[in-house]
C-alpha cells in the first residue's frame, strides 16, 4: 500500500516499494496561480534534501521545488512539458512532477500525514 | 502578505469581499488575482471588460498662468499645442536625460491640466513638480481619488449600461463628466478602454452597478501586468528608470519634432547629446523560444556568447500564447528577428528581437 507524506513546504509524496511520486499540493497550486512553465528534472539525476528539483513557473513568477528527501530521479511527468496547467487541475494527481528512489526510508519519519498537514495550512 | 506600514486602497473591503489576494507594489496592499485567475482575468479583459482599480496611482491637478511654462520645463512638451481635452504621454526627465517618470497629460481648460503619475513615483513627482512650481504662479495639487480603469472591448457598452456615455471621448482624450470626475479614453492594456478619477461615495456606486454586468470581472495587478506586457507598454522601475533616456526607452515618439529640436525642457542638452550619439543599448520586445518565460534581471548574449544587454519584463503572453518580455540590447542588435540568448538559471534560451506589440493595439482613434 502506498503511504502519502507532506512536507511544509507544500510538497506531497506517494511512497510505495522504495519509489516517492512527488508533487505539489492543492493549497501550493492556488498560492501559485497559474502555471505556464514546469523545468523538469532529467533522469538519473541524484539529489540532496533540500536541492532544487523543478522549477514551477507561473504568469508572473518562477518558484522552486525542492527534493523533500534525498534520493534519485527516476521519471518526470513529461506530459507538464505540453500541458503545465495539469498542476493546477490535479495538482495530487496527474498533477505530479517526479518519482525518486529514496536513498533512505529514515528520512520519511520526519514528514507530516495529511492531519498533521491540514492543521498545518489551516 | 504586505507589511503594516503598506498603503490600503480605499476599496479594499470591496476587494477582500471579491475573494481579491493581496500583494505588496510601490508601497500598496494591492489586489494581485482574484478567484478567477490571472489567465482568465487577461483573456476576460480582452474579450469583454477588466475592472482594475488603480488607486494607488495619483492624480494631480496642475492649473493657474504658469501651468505652461512649468509644464513644458518639467517635461519634453508643448503643452501649449494640446488642444481642449487632448492627453499626451510625456515624461519627468532629470537633467541627464534619464526619465523619473511617465505621466499623462491631459489639458482640460486654456492653463488648467491633469497628471496622471505611478503609484512608485508620485510622491517624489510630487516634490519634483512642487520645487519647480515655485518659479511660477502655478498650483500643484494632489487630488484625492478613487481610480478605476474598465478595459476591454465592452468596457464602453458596460459605462453606458451603467449611466456613463462614452460616445463622443476618443482615445487619448480626456473629459470631467461629472462633478470631481475626471476620465480619459486610455489605459495600460492595449485595449480599448478607459480610466476615471472619482470621489469615493460615486465609486462605490459605480463599482457597484459595473459588477452587476456580466461582462465586467474584477482584474488583478498579475493580469494588469501581463496585459500591459503584451502591448509594448513600459513599467517605470522595471522598464524606464532615471538611467534610461527616451531615445534609448525608443519614445522618441512621445516627444513632438519642435520640442525635440528646439524645446528648453529639463534634460534638453543631454537628451539632443544622446539622440546626435546614439543610444548605446535600445528598448527591444523579445520572445523566448518555447514555452519557458525568461524574466526581468535575465542577462542576454550574443550569438558569440557576448553580453547584449538584459531583460526588464518578462513572463507569458496568456494572449499571446507564448512567453513575452522586454528588455535592452545592444544597438546594433535592436532589429526584429535577430537571434540573441537569455541566460536562465544557467541554460541559455534562444530569443528573437520581436517587433512590440505582441498583440494589436485596439484603440478607438475614431
Amino acid at each position: 500500500m502506498a503511504t502519502t507524506y507532506f512536507t511544509s513546504d507544500h510538497e506531497w509524496l506517494r511512497v510505495e516499494g522504495g519509489i516517492a511520486t512527488v508533487g505539489i499540493t492543492d493549497y501550493a497550486q492556488e498560492q501559485l496561480g497559474d502555471l505556464v512553465f514546469v523545468e523538469l528534472p532529467e533522469t538519473g539525476k541524484k539529489l540532496t534534501k533540500g536541492d532544487t528539483a523543478v522549477v514551477v513557473e507561473s504568469v508572473k513568477a518562477a518558484s522552486d521545488v525542492y527534493a523533500p528527501v534525498d534520493g534519485e530521479i527516476t521519471e518526470a511527468n513529461s506530459t507538464l512539458s505540453s500541458d503545465p496547467s495539469l498542476v493546477n487541475s490535479a495538482a495530487t494527481g496527474a498533477g505530479w512532477l517526479w518519482k525518486m528512489k529514496l536513498a533512505d526510508e529514515g528520512q520519511l519519519a520526519g514528514l507530516m500525514d495529511e492531519a498533521a498537514y491540514k492543521a498545518h495550512i489551516a | 502578505m504586505t507589511g503594516d506600514d503598506s498603503k490600503h486602497l480605499p476599496l479594499e473591503d470591496i476587494h477582500a469581499a471579491a475573494g481579491a489576494r493581496f500583494g505588496a507594489f510601490a508601497g500598496w496592499s494591492m489586489p494581485l488575482t482574484y478567484p478567477a485567475g490571472v489567465m482568465k482575468e487577461h483573456l476576460h479583459t480582452r474579450e469583454h471588460a477588466g475592472l482594475f482599480d488603480i488607486s494607488h496611482m495619483k492624480l494631480f491637478e496642475v492649473s493657474g498662468p504658469g501651468a505652461l511654462p512649468l509644464l513644458n520645463l518639467a517635461c519634453p512638451l508643448d503643452a501649449g499645442a494640446l488642444g481642449i481635452s487632448q492627453s499626451k504621454l510625456t515624461f519627468l526627465l532629470n537633467e541627464a536625460g534619464g526619465i523619473l517618470d511617465d505621466l499623462i497629460v491631459t489639458r482640460l481648460g486654456d492653463d488648467r491640466f491633469i497628471v496622471v503619475a505611478n503609484a512608485g513615483n508620485a510622491i517624489a513627482d510630487e516634490k519634483h513638480l512642487r520645487a519647480l512650481a515655485a518659479d511660477f504662479d502655478v498650483k500643484v495639487e494632489p487630488l484625492d481619488r478613487v481610480f478605476l480603469a474598465i478595459q476591454g472591448p465592452e468596457a464602453w457598452a458596460a459605462l453606458s449600461r451603467a449611466g456613463i456615455e462614452t460616445g463622443s471621448l476618443l482615445f487619448m482624450r480626456g473629459a470631467e463628466p461629472r462633478k470631481n470626475w475626471f476620465m480619459s479614453r486610455s489605459g495600460y492594456t492595449g485595449e480599448d478602454g478607459f480610466e476615471i478619477g472619482l470621489p469615493e461615495a460615486d465609486a462605490r456606486d459605480l463599482v457597484a452597478k459595473l459588477r452587476e454586468d456580466e461582462r465586467v470581472l474584477w482584474i488583478g495587478l498579475a493580469a494588469r501586468d501581463s496585459l500591459r506586457l503584451e502591448a509594448g507598454l513600459c513599467l517605470h522601475g522595471q522598464d524606464l528608470t532615471p538611467e534610461t533616456d527616451p531615445a534609448a526607452a525608443a519614445l522618441m515618439w512621445a516627444i513632438p519634432r519642435d520640442v525635440r529640436a528646439s524645446g528648453t525642457f529639463i534634460g534638453a542638452d543631454a537628451l539632443r547629446a544622446a539622440v546626435e550619439r546614439g543610444p548605446a543599448q535600445k528598448r527591444v520586445g523579445l520572445k523566448p523560444e518555447g514555452r519557458q518565460p525568461v524574466r526581468a534581471g535575465a542577462a542576454l548574449f550574443d550569438a558569440d556568447g557576448n553580453p547584449a544587454g538584459h531583460v526588464t519584463s518578462g513572463g507569458f503572453g496568456p494572449s499571446a500564447g507564448h512567453p513575452v518580455a522586454m528588455g535592452y540590447v545592444a544597438a546594433a542588435l535592436a532589429k526584429p528577428g535577430t537571434r540573441i540568448f537569455a541566460d536562465v538559471r544557467g541554460a541559455r534560451i534562444p530569443v528573437d528581437i520581436s517587433s512590440l506589440p505582441f498583440t494589436p493595439h485596439r484603440y478607438r482613434k475614431g
